[in-house]
């Protein structure tokens, strides 16, 4: 009379097997010819997933390039990617395979905060550099040792957008921001830096990130008295709806978008709706019309022009842009370390001074893991379909 | 006009529009669940797929008639697919092992979607242009009229075929009674496959009209096949008329939730008032009343 | 309506409960093969062998996992595949019991061992007030309200950031027990097992019983259930906590082993997750609920070298399991079993 436990007992053998031939016992110190492990915890799929592809995309790009010169220090580098789904709770498994399974040197991703948040406990004990591409601002202050970020933080987006309202004499703003971790954190940032560049909040609406009409949350605003600019933190279709809206019901005052929606998708989805939209955004976006003495030209020029000879023209976006900064800012540190040793590369990752990315000039210091300052945004304007430089 | 009736006005149009999309995937879900009392949890992959299969056949360079009319056909290949391979095989399985299977059908629609066309978002363009229509001092999209007329002619167009055709006729004795259907030679099975081809069909013209609001993507079903489900069980699952009433209503509650109370809880609003209309009414507005046999 | 069940029941109880199954007076042998003493015997062999096939933290971390999962599915598959109400919405209580762990140790202070008893207690209170109304529902209506309940429970959580820090979660401290931090695959390996073990001789022990019994008649035919005197919306409720107590538990265990809670863990697709498990492990069979638990966890893990393929591979296992296993892994193939011993 041997039931369904015996049965059950056999399937739970079977599983086990399984699982112990995806993680086949680590061998014993790795010789200096072994590869360099790059490991890597993308939102591919789901609802950041406009976030998660272009990384994932430049990431195996910019590591295929780097082995066809020669690897970095004489080795091949070797990519481990996990796709999270935006899921924190995957993203931690998977940071724990990555940190105990598949013994990476480095974490280059983590398309979101959340993601991002939920894995730092995990490298700051493991003791591996750790670098994030994702805006919020939690996730490098306060500082943790084996925590670095590449983006600009939404505190920075925030500031920047109120910056260039105070040069158009706006003080009253009206927020409707996504309810997705992005738009939340970006709402709460906005709210708390606002008084310091004397701007009043009038009114704080909100949707969800699938919503498909923003109609009666703009109505509410137009009827709220003294609006004179909607700021939308979001990101994905959300502020494309939000922008149509905008101009279905006839609204004048400016509006603002975020650093969420730095790719050219954006005015594709939103059409002439987006005309006149401004946005603090990476100098990625306006590489070509960059004046030929910036430094940081033939560095966005570079990646623009890699990144689309091979997924079409018009496709890149700020966000692949993060990952490529991740990778050249550890490829540059364990050149300076001369050894991809984590206690090595995290002290040259902090003594990073003056390395341009597409975000801008990086400059770290032991109190600060992401180096950037307001001067790296770039505030656009929308006109005719295509960004151009405010000043 | 005065201004608090404008704005109300405003939130009317928005509510139905969305509330047209939400009746028609609700009434999606009636159609499967009358002929087979299956809830199709794949519905909202439908809805992805007209969007997706759509802006793929534009981006050919193909007319946007044309396209659409490919897209609606491809989707019903998917639905017929979907009812021949996986529902009809598991006829007899519990209620709850059907809805894993639609789940895993939905998973499965997804995946592949991504694979073949990609995950970035898309655009479609709106049927007559994007100049926005003023009535009665509230502005109206021209797309938003393209949705209700579409759904309101969808609605006549089913209520002559399930009340004056024959095969409209046996779709509605077997959803009352399979076994007699059965009896009266009505080809059941293929009742069913017909079901799940015309609810394809449905789905798919509702992914096609809402994607030059909202945009396409490979996931954009999940959340609409949510809300059509909702819809369909707060109007009383398999009946039409409470299929279309339940999907207007969510559109308007979660429209008037947003405009008059907050924004930030619209959602959770819409559930609530679900959850309060099946516990005074557990068949839904229109739902028949059960009774259990023994 | 008077409660004349119990006590009728009990009467009729026979002292050999195995006996009643297997038509015969049990001999020990009998006994030991049995699903309530032989199937805990194994569970126990099994959790007590595993260690040793585990060699790194991410292992350890998806037995955990693993574990945790099943704790929630062996109190859902008493509510599915016993009472036969269905619940979309049981991540709720899952994330409910994670945050009142997460909340009452970061913000009021209080110790690990205190929050998930208290939490479990505000769970099964909600549970015991909302499954009267829900309960009267049935088939896909009840599908709905418990989904419902769950998305309410999943938008309160990323709305209300200043308690739970919105959609980018919170952190939660390790439990600290002497000075000493539970922290780590190995001493959460136990833990959780530790109430696995618990839940399982619960749910089997449940199962056996006088209530269990109307249990299960409720899944055939309630109205029958009823008119035969038992007190069918009790059972039903009684079990519902009872499910929802058990989620919150493994809810707050989760939030302590993984030290970081997101409101993903209300999601619709986490309460999807929990009933595939059911209904693949097999219903109404507490080791299928194990077995589902633990292929539904491992199975993305295996998936992952798949890349983009991963959710097409998913859906198709979801799909082909259930189209050709309708009633679940674990009863199918002790089925097939079985007749291909009375064959020989």
């Amino acid at each position: 009379m041997m039931t369904r436990f015996t049965k059950g007992l056999m399937l739970a053998g079977v599983a086990l097997v399984a699982l112990g031939l995806t993680a086949p016992a680590p061998s014993p110190a790795q010789a200096q010819e072994d590869p360099i492990r790059i490991g890597s915890f993308l939102a591919v799929t789901g609802p950041a997933s406009f976030l998660g592809d272009p990384e994932l995309k430049t990431l195996e790009m910019y590591i295929e390039r780097i082995n066809q010169a020669g690897g970095l220090l004489g080795r091949e580098l070797e990519l481990v990617h996990y796709d999270t789904g935006a899921d924190a709770n995957k993203a931690r498994t998977f940071a724990k395979r990555l940190l105990e399974s598949d013994e990476v040197d480095v974490i280059l991703g983590g398309s979101t905060t959340g993601t991002t948040m939920a894995v730092i406990p995990l490298v700051e004990r493991a003791e591996v550099p750790f670098i994030s591409f994702a805006g919020g601002v939690s996730i490098i202050d306060p500082v943790k040792p084996w925590v670095f970020k590449t983006p600009h933080t939404d505190r920075m987006a925030c500031g920047k957008i109120f910056e260039d309202m105070q040069g158009r004499g706006i003080s009253k703003v009206a927020l409707i921001s996504g309810t997705g971790g992005f738009g939340k954190s970006m709402r709460g940032q906005c709210l708390e830096v606002a008084p310091d560049y004397g701007i009043e909040i009038v009114a704080d609406e909100t949707y969800a990130p699938s919503d498909t009409d923003m109609v009666a949350q703009l109505t509410k605003i137009k009827n709220t008295e003294g609006v004179e600019a909607v700021v939308n933190p979001g990101f994905g279709q959300g502020p494309a709806i939000v922008t149509k809206n905008f101009a279905q019901i006839g609204m004048a005052v400016p509006l603002y978008q975020s650093h969420g929606v730095a790719s050219k998708k954006f005015i594709e989805l939103a059409g002439d709706a987006a005309e006149g939209v401004r946005l603090p955004a990476a100098a990625l976006l306006v590489a070509e019309k960059l004046p030929d003495g910036d430094p940081q030209r033939p560095i966005v020029v570079g990646y623009k022009s890699t990144y689309e000879a091979v997924h079409g023209e018009g496709s890149v976006s700020t966000f692949g842009g993060h990952a490529y900064d991740g990778l050249m800012l550890y490829k540059a540190a364990v050149e300076a370390a001369g050894s991809a040793d984590p206690a090595a590369v995290r002290d040259a990752l902090e003594a990073t001074r003056g390395f341009i990315g597409t975000a801008g000039e990086v400059t770290m210091s032991a109190d600060d893991h992401l180096g950037l300052d307001l001067t790296a945004f770039r505030m656009l304007e929308i006109r005719d379909g295509d960004w151009v430089l405010v000043n | 006009m005065p201004a608090p009736l404008v704005e109300f006005l405003q939130f009317l149009f928005s509510g139905i529009t969305s509330g047209a999309i939400y009746a028609l995937v609700a009434l999606g879900f009636a159609l499967i669940y009358n002929a087979s009392h299956v809830i199709n949890f794949a519905q909202g992959e439908f809805v992805m797929l007209g969007g997706m299969v759509t802006w793929a056949l534009l981006s050919q360079g193909i007319d946007l008639p044309l396209a659409i009319a490919g897209a609606v056909a491809l989707t019903m290949v998917v639905g017929l697919a979907l009812e021949k391979l996986a529902i009809e095989p598991a006829r007899n399985a519990d209620v709850v092992t059907l809805i894993i299977i639609t789940i895993g059908a939905g998973i499965f629609l997804r995946g592949l979607t991504s694979v073949t066309l990609g995950k970035d978002l898309h655009a479609l363009p709106s049927f007559s242009g994007d100049e926005p229509l003023s009535l009665l001092g509230a502005t109206i999209m021209p797309q938003s009229l393209w949705i209700l007329g579409v759904t309101a002619g969808i609605v006549v167009l089913l209520h002559g075929f399930f009340n004056y055709t024959l095969l409209g006729k046996a779709i509605l004795a077997t959803s009352h009674n399979r076994l007699a259907a059965r009896l009266v030679g009505i080809n059941v099975s293929f009742v069913l496959l017909l079901s799940f081809g015309l609810s394809a069909l449905l789905g798919a013209v509702a992914g096609i009209l809402i994607a030059p609001i909202t945009a396409t993507h490979f996931e954009v079903g999940i959340m609409l096949g949510l809300k059509g489900f909702a819809a369909a069980i707060l109007g009383g699952l398999g009946n039409g008329v409470g299929a279309i009433v339940g999907g207007l209503l969510l559109g308007l509650i979660e429209s008037l939730g947003a405009g008059y109370i907050s924004s930030d809880y619209k959602d959770a609003m819409a559930f609530v008032v679900i959850l309060g209309v099946l516990f005074f009414m557990p068949s839904g507005l229109f739902g028949r009343r059960g009774t259990e046999r023994v | 309506m008077a409660d004349i069940r119990p006590s009728g029941y009990s009467k009729h109880r026979k002292p050999q409960t195995y006996s009643r199954r297997l038509g015969t007076r049990a001999t020990p042998a009998q006994v030991l093969l049995s699903e309530r003493v032989g199937g805990m015997l194994t569970l126990l062999v099994v959790i007590a062998v595993l260690p040793l096939l585990l060699t790194n933290n991410y292992q350890y971390d998806v037995v955990v996992n693993i574990g945790i999962n099943a704790i929630v599915v062996v109190g859902l598959n008493l509510l599915i595949g016993y009472a036969g109400q269905i619940s979309l919405g049981h991540a709720g209580f899952f994330a409910l019991g994670a945050y009142a762990s997460a909340i009452l140790t970061t913000r009021y202070g209080l110790h690990g061992a205190l929050a998930l008893p208290l939490g479990a207690l505000g769970v099964g209170l909600l549970a015991y007030v909302i499954a009267r109304p829900i309960l009267r529902l049935s088939g896909h209506y009840l599908a709905m309200a418990t989904l419902g309940v769950g998305l309410i429970i999943n938008i309160v959580i990323s709305r209300e950031a200043w308690l739970t820090g919105g959609p980018d979660g919170m952190y939660v401290p390790a439990i600290e027990v002497w000075g000493f931090e539970l922290y780590g695959g190995p001493v959460w390996y136990w833990i959780v097992a530790a109430v696995l073990v618990l839940a399982v001789w619960l749910s089997l022990n449940l199962i056996d019983s006088p209530a269990g019994r109307a249990l299960r008649a409720l899944h055939g035919a309630s109205v029958a259930a009823e008119v035969a005197g038992v007190d069918t919306t009790r059972y039903k409720v009684m079990v519902f906590v009872l499910s929802a107590v058990m989620a919150s538990v493994a809810g707050s265990l989760a939030a302590h082993f993984s030290e970081f809670v997101t409101p993903d863990k209300a999601s619709f697709f986490h309460s999807i997750l929990f009933v595939t498990m059911v209904v693949f492990g097999g219903m109404a069979s507490t080791f299928g609920a194990l077995v589902g638990a633990a292929v539904l966890t491992l199975l993305p893990q295996l998936l992952a070298d798949f890349a983009s393929y991963e959710h097409m591979i998913l859906g198709l296992i979801m799909m082909v399991v259930m189209i050709f296993m309708p009633k679940g892994l674990v009863p199918t193939l002790s089925g097939l079993a079985r007749r291909r011993r009375a064959r020989s």
